[in-house]
């Protein structure tokens, strides 16, 4: 099953330190500088009003093409991120002491929130054009993106295998040749797997960040997501079915012609010495393997690949060091330089904040922080307790689990917020309370990490202990509780960290909906952050942001991080 | 020591010590004052138990990891890095999964910039001449133990090294093919077909060594060192069952159970501070039970010859001795010259119940195991009998590397649980007096 590849978020250090504080005020700094530099140079656009969005359904390929489009020059900026960053942060461990922490922190962000700032951002570097505002939309999936993807290629850097290592080092390969003959191949299983959780993600970034309101500016950028809002504004239910079927075909191509054949292909990459059980070639890619023309092809790239990755671009640079300790002098430098930045960060973030905040404020954002947390731990319980057993029952079939997998992982990447109006309809129809029925919204897109790392941990349950509990006729609650939960629970604890963090991203959009004129929003710091957005207060979006990370980061650290741990440690032999 | 490196040596190893650097407390030797000369023509062993520091001479000479002192000369001139002309033979084949047969062997040249007809012709040759031959697109995980440390000596003699390095080659294979291997590249070494000079290999099997090489250097273990050095006379193919053969086998299970009479002599009642410092093997009690029985009973009869019992009982130097040494800790049994016999309490414990054995081994950890001793006594003393593993942990590291110090440890851990003296709660990293019934 190719889920027992781990997101990215779960694995590393568990309690907080020094350096996440660092890395927390040295992110913040960052984003109140940007705002602040950026605010008072909106200008209005006209150049998007003229070529205005239609809700005609002839328009949507169009629009469709545009938006994946903006996926993929993100995905290749992320990539293109994740192979400079990590090597940075695994190669020098100073560099690495403040970069990992700030790689932690920003994969906890709720990024939804940066979209303000970023928009401004942009937005001033080409005032008055489209350019900004593409590049606005770009940036924000690229934001969705690149974390996890770059941490995932960090871990595998700092977890090479230590005897291929050392005959990189003995045959004197390049540093060039090291990157492409161990390092990417290692890396690779985690670094496609987190790329398709980047995807997922970022299709639900896309839709969010086309159709932008800032203060009393609305811009659409042509694409599915524009065309949804529009579909809002105007109370078209035939348009936005038309949108969600747009958006279903877009992810089943893009699932079956690239991810489906890429996940296969990376298997090989996978770092195991036994030949185990493969499941059979996605038809994509055994069409390209068995192909003769595809093949011919293919092998003349390979050839310029092989090529090129084989260069020795650098003489060996590996020089065995006498084993020492690490210049004292040098650490001194590099925490006096990292401590002003942060001083300097600290002191922008509450000149910003004590600008127009009072403390009431933060207060009032911590308490509706709380509402949120209420509602994702209400939430992933319900949940858990919906698809724990479902998964369970369907990974003990395989027939069942075949079916099913790769639907449960097709939903986990649609992006859940087109979803949204047909509930949106119903919940203004039926006058039904905002605060409870709002938030099923958050999960919606999310639970389905859930459902299939359960199905792919009930899966792999090993066959020996199915036949010793049948043998000792361990039935009913007995076997739930002593066989198959804790069987299935690393995998459950994986998805649902996962769905947790997809969770607290949603709010920002879940929280608050809209149909037509009305408008529906709930309690809870998602709505604190859209108000905050649509009046254009800076100060606020800050505050929220910050706050809404700092929830998040705690409660992966004290809770999820520690459970993982605990799993893991339980279920190896 | 003079400038002048002989001409005829391919390798001098001067002088060199490697010392594990812990903040608190003086620096801990691996190894100590190690000096080896290489000459062209001869295939020389490192002999010595895991943990005496023979891997890691191996890297020193490699270019993997520089001496903290001492240096090392290849042709004359000093390492500083992986140099050409140097390959090296892993315990675990290193063999990249993604990379073909022929990709992995044509690593080595790939990365000297070996133009690509002429790679494929060598790695060709290298892949015949080493018996994969129709195996140049295979998967590592399609083949075999066997066949993949094939691909590993191909990959390094591909590059027509003057020097094959050989960490443990064979002791991840089963007996059969570690065999076929072994004398396929002895067969090879003498007919001249290997493009090299000279062997060094790592090795903790005895006969191995006796086998392959024209001269053994036997470490002995905490700090390394080399402690004798041994000429092998046969001339190849040699016969293990040849008197000769078997004298030298048993010559170096005497030299290697000599080290280890020395901690018996202090006798003195375990006091909290003293002998921490002895690092244990965790070596399972129902082996140690098991040896102890197959002892006890005939045709030994409580004393006998360790090569012979170890082909008998089917198990390596490696494995034996460290039994052989935890039943010396024990006084259940004392070693000398290559032989082994149990003392009274040992055959007391052959004799015995389930529960008496525990009784015996109890008293047996608290008389003569500081460590488990000391374990015992704190649980006592502490009013919840409850003692975090942590400091026994920290006070090890002041003596020992973490390695050391986490085996040691475990082997703590494990024999007080077997003897009931104490538990142990893996979660919370802590021991106890839980279960355990204590004499009031």
């Amino acid at each position: 099953m190719s889920s027992i590849t781990r997101p990215a978020s779960i694995t590393g250090r568990r309690l907080p330190n020094i350096w996440d504080a660092a890395a927390l005020l040295f992110v913040f700094g960052a984003l109140v500088a940007l705002s602040n530099s950026a605010r008072g140079t909106l200008v209005p656009l006209d150049a998007l009003e003229t070529s205005a969005i239609t809700l005609d359904p002839r328009h949507l390929p169009d629009y469709a093409l545009r938006t994946t489009l903006r996926m993929f020059a993100a995905l290749a900026a992320s990539l293109l991120f994740t192979f400079t960053y990590a090597p940075l942060a695994a190669k020098s461990r100073r560099a690495g002491l403040i970069m990992i922490p700030i790689l932690d922190i920003l994969q906890s962000v709720p990024v939804l929130g940066f979209l303000t700032f970023t928009i401004a951002f942009f937005m001033s570097l080409f005032p008055g054009r489209v350019m900004g505002l593409e590049l606005a939309a770009i940036f924000a999936i690229f934001t969705s993106q690149a974390w996890n993807m770059a941490f995932s290629f960090y871990q595998s850097l700092t977890t090479l295998p230590s005897d291929l290592d050392e005959a990189t080092k003995s045959f004197r390969l390049s540093g060039w040749q090291r990157f492409w003959r161990l390092e990417v191949p290692f890396a690779m299983p985690g670094l496609v797997w987190n790329t398709m959780l980047s995807m997922s993600a970022g299709w639900f970034f896309v839709v969010a960040s086309e159709a932008i309101t800032l203060g009393d500016n609305t811009w659409k950028l042509p694409g599915i997501g524009s065309y949804v809002a529009l579909a809002l504004e105007k109370q078209d239910v035939g348009a936005v079915f038309w949108a969600i079927l747009a958006m279903l075909v877009v992810i089943l191509a893009y699932d079956q012609l690239l991810f489906r054949p890429l996940v296969a292909w990376s298997a090989k990459f996978r770092f195991e010495t036994t030949a185990s059980a493969t499941a059979p070639d996605p038809w994509v890619l055994a069409l390209l393997r068995r192909t003769h023309v595809m093949r011919v092809a293919g092998d003349a790239v390979e050839r310029v690949v092989g090529t090129v990755t084989g260069l020795r671009l650098s003489w060996p640079t590996f020089r065995a060091a006498p084993t020492r300790q690490s210049s004292r002098g040098g650490d001194m430098v590099f925490g006096a330089i990292t401590a002003v930045i942060v001083a300097w960060a600290v002191w922008k973030i509450v000149v910003y904040v004590s600008d127009a905040l009072s403390w009431g404020d933060v207060g009032e954002a911590f308490l509706l922080g709380l509402f949120t947390l209420l509602r994702v731990i209400i939430l992933m319980a319900m949940a858990s307790l919906i698809w724990v057993p479902i998964g369970v029952w369907l990974g003990l079939r395989p027939a069942w689990a075949r079916r099913v997998q790769p639907v449960a992982q097709f939903l986990a990447a649609f992006p859940a917020n087109l979803l949204f109006p047909p509930f949106v309809i119903v919940i203004v129809y039926y006058h039904l309370n905002a605060d409870i029925f709002l938030t099923p919204l958050m999960v919606l897109g999310t639970q389905w990490y859930i459902l299939f790392n359960v199905i792919a941990g009930a899966a792999a349950f090993p066959g020996d202990l199915q036949e010793a509990a049948q043998n000792f006729r361990v039935g009913g609650l007995l076997w739930w509780r002593r066989v198959i939960l804790p069987g299935v629970f690393p995998y459950f604890v994986t998805g649902a960290i996962t769905a947790s963090g997809g969770s607290w991203n949603a709010a920002i959009v879940s929280e608050v909906a809209s149909w037509g004129d009305s408008k529906l929003s709930a309690h809870g710091l998602g709505a604190y952050i859209a108000h905050a957005t649509d009046a254009g207060d800076f100060h606020r979006i800050v505050l929220g942001v910050v706050v809404m990370s700092i929830y998040v980061v705690l409660f992966n650290r004290l809770f999820w991080r520690p459970l993982y741990a605990y799993s893991s440690r339980r279920t190896v032999m | 020591m003079d400038a002048t490196v002989s001409t005829a040596s391919l390798l001098e190893v001067r002088g060199c010590r490697q010392s594990y650097h812990k903040d608190s407390n003086a620096d801990l030797l691996v190894l100590d004052d190690v000096n080896v000369t290489l000459k062209t023509g001869e295939i020389v062993g490192l002999l010595g138990r895991s943990g005496s520091g023979k891997s890691t001479l191996l890297r020193i000479v490699s270019g993997l990891l520089r001496p903290t002192a001492g240096e090392v000369f290849w042709r004359g001139g000093a390492v500083r890095g992986p140099v050409e002309g140097v390959a090296m033979v892993f315990q675990s084949f290193a063999l990249f999964p993604w990379l073909t047969v022929q990709q992995n062997v044509e690593l080595g040249l790939e990365a000297q910039g070996v133009a690509r007809a002429e790679r494929d012709k060598r790695a060709e040759e290298a892949i015949d001449l080493i018996g994969l031959g129709g195996f140049e697109s295979a998967y590592p995980k399609e083949l075999s133990g066997g066949m993949r440390q094939r691909v590993g000596l191909a990959r390094a003699l591909v590059v027509h090294p003057d020097l094959l390095l050989m960490d443990e080659p064979f002791s991840a294979l089963d007996v059969l093919t570690a065999e076929t291997l072994r004398t396929d590249l002895i067969d090879l070494w003498s007919d001249g077909k290997l493009p090299i000079k000279s062997i060094l290999m790592v090795t903790h099997n005895i006969e191995e060594a006796v086998l392959m090489c024209d001269r053994i250097l036997v470490f002995s273990s905490n700090p390394g060192r080399v402690a004798s050095e041994l000429a092998v006379p046969f001339p190849h193919p040699r016969n293990r069952l040849a008197p000769e053969f078997r004298q030298l086998v048993d010559d170096i299970y005497a030299l290697m159970t000599r080290r280890a009479v020395k901690p018996a002599a202090s006798l003195a009642p375990a006091t909290p501070d003293t002998g921490f410092a002895t690092p244990l093997h965790a070596v399972s009690t129902n082996l140690l039970a098991g040896l102890i029985e197959a002892l006890a009973a005939p045709p030994y009869d409580g004393k006998a010859d360790l090569p012979a019992l170890a082909g008998s009982l089917q198990l390596e130097a490696d494995e034996l001795l460290p039994l052989g040494e935890a039943m010396q800790t024990l006084r259940l049994a004392l070693l000398e010259e290559g032989d082994i016999h149990l003392t009274d309490a040992g055959r007391q414990f052959a004799e015995a119940d389930t529960d008496t054995r525990k009784i015996i081994f109890g008293d047996a950890l608290r008389a003569h195991v500081p460590l488990t001793a000391a374990i015992r006594r704190t649980l006592d003393e502490r009013w919840n009998h409850r003692a975090s593993a942590v400091r026994f942990r920290d006070e090890l590291e002041d003596h020992m590397s973490p390695d050391y110090a986490e085996e040691t440890l475990r082997a703590a851990i494990h024999w007080g649980r077997y003897a009931e003296l104490f538990s142990y709660d893996e979660e919370a990293d802590q021991f106890s007096l839980e279960d355990i019934d204590t004499p009031e």
